[in-house]
C-alpha cells in the first residue's frame, strides 16, 4: 500500500508541471482565442456572440486571396524544397562514407544554427538592386543597369526554400541512411535501372522521412513572417502579416483571432491529409 | 546509384556538380553577410570601398561600431536574459516530462504525448498571439474584479520568456526523452540495492547519464530562444531583444553594423554548434 501511495505522489509531482504548461500556455490560450474570434465588440467590455469576423474574411477578397496565396505558395515551397534536398540527401547517405559523410552532413547543418534573420539579411544583400547578383550581371555584360531581384515572389520562394532546407535534409538523410545498400544492388541485379530502383525501392523506403520533412517544412513556411516581410516587401501578402496587422497595428483582436484560427485549421487540415494519404502516424513522424 | 554500381562519367560529373552548387547556395548568404561587415561604406552593398573595422570598433556616427552601439548592446543583454531563463525553465520541465513519459504509465498517456507535441505544429505567430490574448484577458479580469495591476502579463520581457518556453519545452523534452529511453534501468536498481534512496539514485546515476542530452538540449534551446523571431514579435514590449531590434533596423535601412552583429552571431552559433556536435558524438 505504502509503495503504491508513493508512486501516486511521484506521478502527481511529475504530471503537474506538464499539465500546467499544456493547459496554461497551449490549450486554454487557443480555446480563448477561438471564443474571442466568435465575438463582436458592441461597446467597451461588452461583447456578443457573432460570426461577423469570419463573414468579414469571406467578404473581403484581399483576406481570402492572401490566405489562398499563402497556402499555395507554401505547398510549392515544400515541393521545391523536397526536389532540391532529395538528391543532396541521397548523395550524403549513399555516395559518401565514414568521415566525409559526417563532415558533409555537418556542413549542411551549420548554416541553420545561424539566425533566420541573418540568413534572410544575406539574401537581401545578394538580391537587392545594388547587390551582388545585380553587379555580377552588369560585370558580365548581361545587364545594362542595376537589376532589382528583391520584392517579388521568386525572391520570397528562394528565401523560403533556403530557410526550410535543414528540416528536409535531416529526416531524408536519416531514413535513406537506414536503407541497406544490398537492396539497391539486388534491384539492379534483377534488371532494374536507376529510375525503377528509385521508384520501387528507395522512395518507398524513404517515405516516412519525406512525409515528416514535408510536414515540418510546410508548417514553418505557412507560419513564416520574416522571409515574406523582408524579401517580399510591401506587396508580399503573407497571411501571418494580416494577423500581425490586425493584432498589433489595428488592435482588432477579434478579427485577428479569427485569422489565427483559420490559419491553424488550414495547417492542421493539410498535415492531417498528408498523414492520411501516406498512412503515417503523427507521433512517429514528429519524434 | 551507389558507388558499387557503375555509372556513366557524365552522370557522376553532373551529380557532383549539383551537390557543389547546393553547397554554394547554402554558403552564399552567410559569406556575403560576413564579408560586408568589413566594407568601408555606409550601405551593406557594392561597390567595395576597401576593408575597415569601423563597423565593430567605430566610436561615433555615422559609422557607429557594434561595440559602441548602446541600443544594440542593450538588446543583446535582453536576449541573453530571455534565453537564460527560457533554457533553465525548459530544461527543468523537459526532465519532468522525460521521466513521466519514459518511466510512468497512466491512463491517457498517449493523448498527453500527442498534446505535448502540439507546440511543434502550431505556427509561432499564432502561439504568440494566443498567449498575448490569453494573458491580456487574465490581466484584464484581475484589474476589473480585484483592482490588481498585473504588469508582467502585459507585453514585455516576462511574456516573451513565457511564449518561448511554451514551444522550446517540447524540443527539450524530445531530446532528453530520447536519451533516457536508452538508459539501462538496472544501473539505477543497483544503486538502490547499494542503499541509495530513489532521489539519490537518480541524482548520482541517472542525471550524469543524461548530462550530454541536457547540455545538447540546453544549447539548442538557448540558440532557439536567442534567435526566435515569430513568437517574440507578438509578445515584445518596449525592451526589444536582438532579433526584433535588428528587424526594425533592417526596415529603416541597414548599415553594415548589422553585418557586424550577424558575423558575431554566426561565430557564436558555430562554436555552440560544434560543442553540441562533440557532446553528441561522445555520448555513443
Amino acid at each position: 500500500m505504502r509503495t503504491s501511495g508513493g508512486f501516486r505522489l511521484g506521478l502527481m509531482l511529475l504530471l503537474s508541471p506538464m499539465l500546467l504548461w499544456l493547459l496554461l500556455l497551449i490549450i486554454l490560450p487557443h480555446i480563448n482565442m477561438g471564443i474571442i474570434s466568435l465575438s463582436e465588440r458592441v461597446s467597451s467590455n461588452n461583447y456578443v456572440f457573432s460570426l461577423n469576423n469570419y463573414e468579414e474574411f469571406f467578404a473581403e477578397s484581399l483576406y481570402w486571396n492572401t490566405f489562398l496565396r499563402t497556402a499555395l505558395m507554401s505547398i510549392l515551397a515544400t515541393i521545391l524544397t523536397l526536389l532540391i534536398a532529395f538528391p543532396v540527401s541521397y548523395y550524403i547517405a549513399k555516395m559518401l562514407k565514414g568521415r566525409s559523410k559526417g563532415l558533409v552532413f555537418a556542413l549542411c547543418l551549420i548554416p541553420f544554427w545561424v539566425s533566420e534573420l541573418v540568413r534572410t539579411y544575406g539574401w537581401m544583400i545578394l538580391l537587392r538592386e545594388s547587390g551582388v547578383f545585380s553587379n555580377f550581371l552588369q560585370w558580365l555584360g548581361l545587364a545594362d543597369g542595376p537589376v532589382e531581384f528583391l520584392y517579388n515572389d521568386i525572391a520570397i520562394m528562394v528565401g523560403l526554400v533556403y530557410t526550410s532546407m535543414l528540416f528536409m535534409v535531416v529526416p531524408l538523410v536519416t531514413t535513406l541512411d537506414s536503407l541497406d545498400n544490398s537492396y539497391i544492388e539486388a534491384g539492379y541485379d534483377l534488371g532494374g535501372n536507376g529510375f525503377t530502383v528509385m521508384r520501387e525501392i528507395v522512395i518507398p523506403h524513404a517515405t516516412p522521412g519525406i512525409v515528416s520533412g514535408c510536414i515540418v517544412v510546410f508548417m514553418l513556411t505557412l507560419g513564416n513572417y520574416l522571409t515574406p516581410a523582408l524579401l517580399g516587401g510591401k506587396d508580399s501578402l503573407w497571411f501571418t502579416e494580416q494577423i500581425f496587422t490586425q493584432f498589433i497595428t489595428r488592435f482588432n483582436w477579434e478579427q485577428g483571432s479569427a485569422f489565427g484560427i483559420l490559419l491553424l485549421v488550414l495547417s492542421s487540415l493539410i498535415v492531417w491529409l498528408g498523414l492520411k494519404v501516406t498512412r503515417q502516424s503523427f507521433t512517429r513522424v514528429m519524434s | 546509384m551507389i558507388p558499387s554500381i557503375p555509372q556513366s562519367r557524365r552522370f557522376r560529373i553532373t551529380y557532383n556538380a549539383y551537390v557543389v552548387l547546393f553547397f554554394l547556395y547554402l554558403a552564399a548568404p552567410l559569406v556575403v553577410v560576413g564579408t560586408f561587415a568589413f566594407n568601408d561604406s555606409l550601405f551593406p552593398s557594392l561597390p567595395w570601398n576597401g576593408g575597415t573595422l569601423d563597423w565593430f570598433l567605430g566610436e561615433q556616427g555615422p559609422k557607429l561600431g557594434l561595440f559602441h552601439d548602446e541600443e544594440l548592446l542593450e538588446s543583446v543583454g535582453i536576449s541573453l536574459v530571455v534565453a537564460t531563463f527560457t533554457t533553465v525553465l525548459a530544461l527543468a520541465l523537459a526532465c519532468c516530462n522525460a521521466f513521466l513519459f519514459e518511466r510512468e504509465s497512466f491512463p491517457g498517456k498517449n493523448l498527453l504525448y500527442i498534446l505535448m507535441l502540439m507546440p511543434l505544429v502550431i505556427p509561432g505567430v499564432i502561439l504568440g498571439v494566443s498567449i498575448l490574448v490569453f494573458s491580456s484577458s487574465i490581466a484584464n479580469w484581475f484589474e476589473l474584479q480585484l483592482g490588481w495591476d498585473l504588469e508582467f502579463l502585459l507585453p514585455g520581457t516576462t511574456l516573451v520568456i513565457i511564449g518561448q518556453f511554451a514551444f522550446i519545452s517540447t524540443i527539450c523534452t524530445l531530446i532528453v526523452s530520447a536519451r533516457l529511453r536508452k538508459f539501462d534501468q538496472s544501473l539505477e536498481e543497483a544503486a538502490l540495492n547499494l542503499g541509495a534512496s530513489k532521489l539519490e539514485a537518480i541524482y548520482t546515476v541517472t542525471l550524469p547519464y543524461l548530462k550530454p542530452a541536457l547540455i545538447g538540449a540546453g544549447i539548442v534551446s538557448f540558440l532557439m530562444s536567442f534567435e526566435n523571431f515569430n513568437t517574440t514579435l507578438m509578445l515584445v514590449g518596449s525592451d526589444a531583444p536582438l532579433t526584433i531590434a535588428m528587424f526594425d533596423r533592417l526596415r529603416e535601412g541597414a548599415t553594415p553594423v548589422l553585418n557586424a552583429v550577424s558575423l558575431m552571431l554566426m561565430l557564436v552559433s558555430s562554436v555552440l554548434a560544434i560543442i553540441s556536435l562533440i557532446v553528441q558524438g561522445s555520448k555513443r
